[in-house]
């Protein structure tokens, strides 16, 4: 399930999905074609330039500039001079009313997700006016496609920031304080995230994904992952239970439904439903798993997960009820 | 004193006072010589020299990224060591290698420039230096017992607070920086007080080089861009040493105040960098192109209307935090404003060229190579100051190419022109045209091919200051490209420094101007005397050695045997009175020495301040200490 994600990551300010990157696009090639054309002409004039000053044969003594050409070169320095300011101005104007609009994206039945920064992953809380149906989830921002969603966006720890390429700019997130940032996907995808702001020795490995996704799909997937955790079928499953519930596991992770109560990482209820491990570090396969649970270390160096070393049928165990809470 | 028409005494008179100058101004022998040091031209090297090995150091750190990044999941570095290096790599290059390298060469060239014989603090001047070499030796030294900072240059709060940067590596950052604020502002002070009150007589500010110009303006920024960074380097360090809470939102400090003042500093930093290099891209268009710089006054106007606008764009770098609309809106205007000063900058060197008679050396190479790579920076630059655009490209490698466009095509670039042009006057000797050009083309090529695909890595979503990235994200090739960029801008670096070496032994002498060229530094010897002009020569144009004739006045009536200076007034540099310098002295290396043991100690107590303050005191105590030889209240002369 999670080879495809691995396979074809969409990460690109270039390829909007959504009407934010999609006007900051807009901008962008704006402001590069523009750019481009000065640019050409800047260089145009340097090579004329040169051309120009290789032709003349006359002595090398210093001259100071005599007063016709002085006159010219005035002319020609202020034109250019002011036909900057007018493209700067245009420049300008266009990236001010960008600005507003996209400060335009708004609505009163918005999807209202809380975002909180942590070292180094994400905890995403989607909101409800009934408190407990608030439901709590890592990592993945799913997002039912064409409607408006409001991101509240803050830290547990430092400064972070949330930035999915494809549908809009970056908002930090900043412990103290509550940024807001709007963003609708158009298109169904899973596009890749990452944070854009130093926080420490895993900030390269502090991604997340955008599961946009129809609304009845999104609904359909918000009422399952807002169950408790599915409890243990098998024996397997009932000891892989005792040993997260018996072993330091349980004092970092919450899965609904148990004991399992900590705060500190990532929510568990869902885990086997997860595209990723790590924040974005491993795709979601067994093999990753295991090699995740025994030595988080080697994978991601300085991250807050300990080393379990553990029996392997413990760890078989522990597999086969990560693997059932879909 | 008096300002008159040459009219030598005879010449064994002339040598016989040249003699007696020799003698008053030369340095003490040794390494007590070298400690006691106060000559501008000889600390100016000394800077110049300090900060190139700086360089050498942030680039090979660069290298070493540039190795980790060239795959995916590359294994070169760990994170550790990755954050560590980065963060080493940004202070480097900008408190221990541009800013003093532009104010070190300042140090040297402003005296001769505006024919002064030293600054106008020369003790200040070491004292700044051995600050300066302070700083660079604690943080290279606790880098190298794995104590080196890991917070990025500008060190963001929480995240360097003392909740998140255990142990002592934040500190030793924000310890630095009181080092280089400190040596910078006494620097700034000294060339601002240098160019106003020493000038050769006639050459009132509208006759001052551009360079000068842009060194004046540069030290004005310094002098109101460092206290803010002073202030929250201080608050940072108590903050993590004696629990004060002026970033922990916890106990009602605010995290984002941080950013405040570190940009207000930061932004005008780039311009203290940038300004400088205009002034070497000024001087080097007029001579060789073979005329005068188009638009003096333009130009000047420019460097003014840039160091005052330079302090509204700090919050461009901030537009990701979510500050209202209408702010950003300012900031965006003023940020996008800011292009037309250096527009302007850029037209008057043009024009300039076109029509001039080009000689194509090394030094006009880089300064073509530099309006090309400034312009393509300052265009990106553009793109930042729009705020959705930048919310986009904001800490990814789009602003990493930018500014290194903005800083090694704008900075770097006339500073090796710059370096290539006067080094015949620090050294005597010429470098090689041929390896110089060959350098020019390795680091112009090397530069673009490593630098021009990070546009695109920004854009297609690679964050900055990640130690490694998935493959799935393509980012590879890019970043591989990038990395071979490298190894052919370092070719082309080192070829520089080979040059520079075989030079120093056996260059052609290079005679006193080699260039032709127009400003006062050319007319002394190369390298020049420790009292820079036997006869303070006077000013009547902007070009003075390109309009001489030979029988211009010059200043005699110095006293040479006491280490006499002219003081002129500010504006019209009209004569003034004379004034005593001093001579060599201890006094500033001690008191860089307190200085030194005062800020490494409050690194790990409070008591360091109460510590240090005997060595400063002590150190103080001697420097203003009276002496009956110097100064104004000169009581009796030595016999001589």
């Amino acid at each position: 399930m999670s080879g495809h994600v691995f396979s074809a990551v969409q990460q690109s300010a270039l390829d909007p999905a959504g009407p934010q990157a999609e006007r900051i696009g807009d901008v962008w090639w704006l402001m590069f074609w523009v750019c481009a054309v000065v640019m050409a002409l800047v260089t145009l004039a340097l090579l004329g330039g040169l051309l120009h000053a290789r032709r003349r044969r006359e002595s090398e003594a210093p001259q100071p500039i005599a007063p016709e050409s002085h006159r010219r070169m005035t002319w020609v320095v202020s034109g250019a001079l002011a036909t900057t300011a007018v493209i700067l101005l245009v420049l300008l104007a266009a990236s001010v009313s960008t600005g507003r609009a996209l400060g335009s994206l708004t609505s009163p039945d918005a999807l209202v997700i809380e975002v909180i920064g942590r070292q180094w992953w994400w905890e995403v809380r989607y909101m409800d006016d009934q408190p407990s149906n608030i439901l709590t989830d890592a990592n993945e921002i799913h997002i039912p496609v064409g409607r408006p969603v409001l991101i509240r966006g803050t830290s547990r720890d430092v400064i972070h920031s949330l930035w999915v390429p494809n549908l809009h700019g970056k908002k930090d997130l900043i412990p103290g304080y509550v940024t807001d940032t709007w963003i609708q996907a158009d298109r169904p995808g899973v596009f890749r995230g990452q944070c854009a702001e130093f926080c420490g020795l895993q900030h390269a490995h502090m991604a997340f994904l955008v599961v946009a996704e129809p609304p009845a799909k999104f609904q359909a997937w918000r009422a399952a992952a807002s169950q408790p955790a599915r409890p243990p079928r098998t024996p397997l499953e009932l000891r892989g239970q005792q040993v997260f519930l018996n072993r330091q596991c349980a004092l970092c992770h919450t899965v609904l439904g148990t004991d399992a109560g900590g705060r500190i990482g990532p929510d568990l209820t869902h885990v086997a439903s997860r595209r990723t491990l790590g924040a974005g570090t491993l795709p979601n396969t067994r093999g990753h798993l295991a090699g995740w649970i025994v030595d988080p270390q080697s994978v991601k160096p300085g991250n807050r997960m300990p080393q379990n070393p553990m029996p392997s049928e413990d760890l078989l165990a522990l597999l086969a009820y990560l693997e059932s809470l879909q | 004193m008096s300002a008159e028409p040459i009219s030598y005494p005879d010449d064994d008179a002339l040598a016989e006072d040249r003699r007696r100058l020799e003698e008053t101004w030369k340095s003490r022998p040794g390494l007590l010589g070298w400690i006691s040091e106060v000559g501008h031209a000889k600390l100016g090297k000394r800077y110049v020299v300090t900060a190139f090995v700086f360089f050498a150091l942030g680039g090979i750190e660069a290298a070493l990224m540039r190795i980790q990044l060239a795959r995916p999941e590359a294994g070169f570095l760990d994170p550790d060591l990755y954050n560590q290096i980065f963060t080493m790599h940004g202070s480097t290059m900008m408190f221990l290698f541009a800013v003093p390298m532009m104010l070190g060469l300042g140090v040297y060239l402003v005296p001769l420039m505006i024919g002064a014989r030293n600054m106008a603090f020369p003790r200040l001047n070491a004292f700044s230096y051995f600050t300066y070499l302070a700083g660079g030796l604690l943080l290279y030294s606790f880098f190298f017992l794995n104590i080196g900072p890991d917070a990025g240059w500008f060190s963001y709060v929480p995240l360097a607070g003392p909740d998140y940067s255990p142990g002592k590596r934040a500190d030793v950052w924000a310890q630095l920086i009181t080092f280089t604020e400190i040596s910078g502002l006494a620097v700034a002070v000294n060339l601002i007080t240098t160019i106003f009150k020493h000038r050769a007589p006639g050459m009132s500010l509208n006759r001052l080089p551009l360079y000068v110009w842009s060194m004046l303006v540069t030290s004005f920024m310094v002098v109101f861009a460092m206290p803010a960074i002073m202030l929250a380097s201080l608050m940072l360090a108590m903050d993590r040493l004696v629990d004060t809470h002026f970033f922990n939102p916890a106990e009602g400090g605010d995290a984002i105040l941080w950013q405040h003042l570190f940009w207000f500093f930061g932004h005008p930093e780039v311009y203290m960098i940038f300004l400088p290099a205009t002034g070497i891209v000024s001087t080097l268009i007029a001579v060789f192109s073979r005329r005068q710089t188009f638009g003096y006054l333009t130009l000047v106007l420019s460097l003014v209307a840039t160091g005052f606008i330079g302090f509204g764009l700090w919050v461009h770098h901030m537009f990701a935090t979510g500050l209202p609309q209408l702010g950003q809106s300012f900031f965006t205007a003023a940020s996008i404003m800011i292009a037309i000063p250096s527009g302007a900058q850029v037209f008057c060197w043009l024009a300039t060229l076109w029509g001039g008679k080009l000689r194509f050396r090394t030094p006009l190479m880089y300064v073509l190579g530099f309006i090309f790579t400034f312009v393509m920076g300052g265009l990106t630059g553009v793109m930042l100051a729009s705020v959705p655009l930048d919310l986009q490209v904001h800490d990814t490698f789009f602003v990493v190419a930018h500014f290194h466009y903005v800083l090694i095509g704008g900075a770097v670039f006339p500073l090796l022109g710059g370096l290539f042009y006067w080094f015949p006057k620090m050294t005597g000797r010429m470098l090689s045209e041929k390896l110089g050009h060959l350098s020019f083309w390795l680091v112009f090529l090397g530069f673009n091919l490593t630098f021009f695909p990070q546009h695109i890595l920004g854009l297609n979503g690679m964050p900055r200051r990640v130690y490694t990235y998935p493959p799935e994200t393509g980012w590879g090739d890019l970043n591989l490209l990038s990395s071979l960029g490298a190894v052919v801008l370092a070719l082309g670096v080192l070829v520089y420094v080979f040059n520079a070496l075989r030079s120093l032994r056996s260059g052609p002498i290079a005679g006193d101007d080699p260039w032709e060229s127009e400003s006062l530094e050319w007319a002394t010897s190369s390298p020049p005397p420790p009292y820079n002009f036997h006869l303070i020569p006077t000013v009547s144009d902007r070009y003075p050695l390109w309009t001489r004739t030979g029988d211009e006045p010059v200043v005699t009536g110095l006293k040479s045997d006491r280490r006499e200076v002219l003081v002129t007034n500010t504006l019209d540099a009209e004569l003034d009175h004379r004034d005593t310098s001093p001579g060599p002295s201890f006094s500033p290396f001690f008191l860089a020495v307190g200085v030194a043991v005062t800020f490494i100690t409050s690194i790990f107590t409070p008591w360091g301040v109460v510590i240090g303050a005997v060595p400063c005191f002590l150190a103080l105590l001697a420097w203003f200490w009276p002496r009956l030889d110097q100064g104004h209240t000169v009581l009796k002369e030595k016999k001589s």
